[in-house]
């Protein structure tokens, strides 16, 4: 093979794919995704096997409110969806798209955070904290670990934003661009186990 | 000299991100459905919203998160390493602590 531009070798070719670089990253990604899942994992475990021990304090029944959790799952179903947009903007290659999807989605995220602090101080002023019972440690720690990972999130992306501002979309930008959204797409999905496993199954048992 | 890239189209309307976006609502809906309208016993509602979580989790990965494109075997084994590390880790915690 010359060492003509790669790019010119297959036609309309996504720019994050375009060089090695990009396609070992994208890879080395969905890697730290399988990570992800087991740090998840380890910590829903830990919730399930303590569904039951309240240590005689309140109970999940008595402090859920599912209402807000509902809201806050379809913001963030909305945010996917939103985000996948700006992928699907960023392969056309449209940065004006990619810009404004991906601020509705960090918007959107931002509201979920708030509902979810929300959420915490209010089960904080009904009585239960991080300390009350091991079911109640193992709801804010998972729980909060993926409010620590959407916060991150947001902090990243946003970071990832100016840099598309200031340099438009190229080889390194929708890279980065890829990555954030798929690691978007993750949390979407961590939340919906997180909503079936512990709001949902709170509610059946 | 390398083989080519695999990667979606991507041209004119999102009809994809769509259809995954009204699946994702429906099978979320569906969930609530079954937990709040549906008088099925503990058991069955539970396995009912597992399968419909999971069913979100392709949604998602297919529709939104480019599963198939470059690498498609090397994506797909890590998730089912993580996968398969989490259904040891979650059931056979649950298993064993309540069930055994």
């Amino acid at each position: 093979m010359s060492k003509a531009n790669e790019s010119t070798i297959q036609k309309n070719i996504p720019l994050e794919y375009a060089n090695e670089e990009g396609r070992v990253k994208i890879i080395g990604f969905w890697l730290f995704l399988a990570a992800e899942i087991v740090l998840f994992a380890s910590l829903f475990a830990v919730y399930l096997v303590y569904l039951d021990r309240t240590a005689d304090g309140p109970t999940a029944e008595e402090i859920f409110e599912i209402k807000g959790v509902v809201i806050q799952t379809f913001l963030l179903l909305i945010s996917s969806f939103t985000s996948g947009l700006a992928t699907h903007e960023l392969r056309r290659r449209n940065t004006k798209g990619v810009v404004v999807w991906m601020i509705i989605t960090l918007l959107l995220g931002v509201s979920f955070l708030g509902m979810e602090i929300n959420e915490f101080i209010t089960y904080v002023s009904e009585g239960v904290n991080i300390s009350t019972s091991a079911f109640w440690s193992a709801f804010f720690v998972l729980v909060g670990t993926h409010g620590v990972h959407v916060t991150f999130g947001i902090i990243w992306i946003s970071f990832i934003l100016v840099q598309v501002a200031r340099e438009g979309i190229n080889t390194v930008t929708s890279r980065k661009l890829f990555i954030g959204g798929l690691y978007w797409h993750f949390l979407d999905v961590m939340w919906i186990f997180i909503f079936t496993a512990v709001y949902l199954i709170g509610m059946v048992l | 000299m390398r083989e080519n890239i695999k990667f979606e189209e991507h041209h004119g309307f999102p009809w994809k991100q769509v259809i995954g976006f009204v699946l994702s609502i429906i099978l979320t809906v569906a969930a609530l459905w079954v937990v709040f309208s549906l008088s099925l016993t503990a058991k069955a509602t539970i396995i009912v919203i597992l399968a419909l979580a999971s069913a979100q989790l392709l949604v998602q990965l297919i529709m939104f998160m480019h599963l198939s494109e470059h690498e498609k075997a090397f994506q797909i084994s890590a998730l089912v390493y993580g996968g398969t590390v989490a259904l040891i880790v979650v059931g056979g915690s649950v298993w064993l602590m309540n069930g055994m």
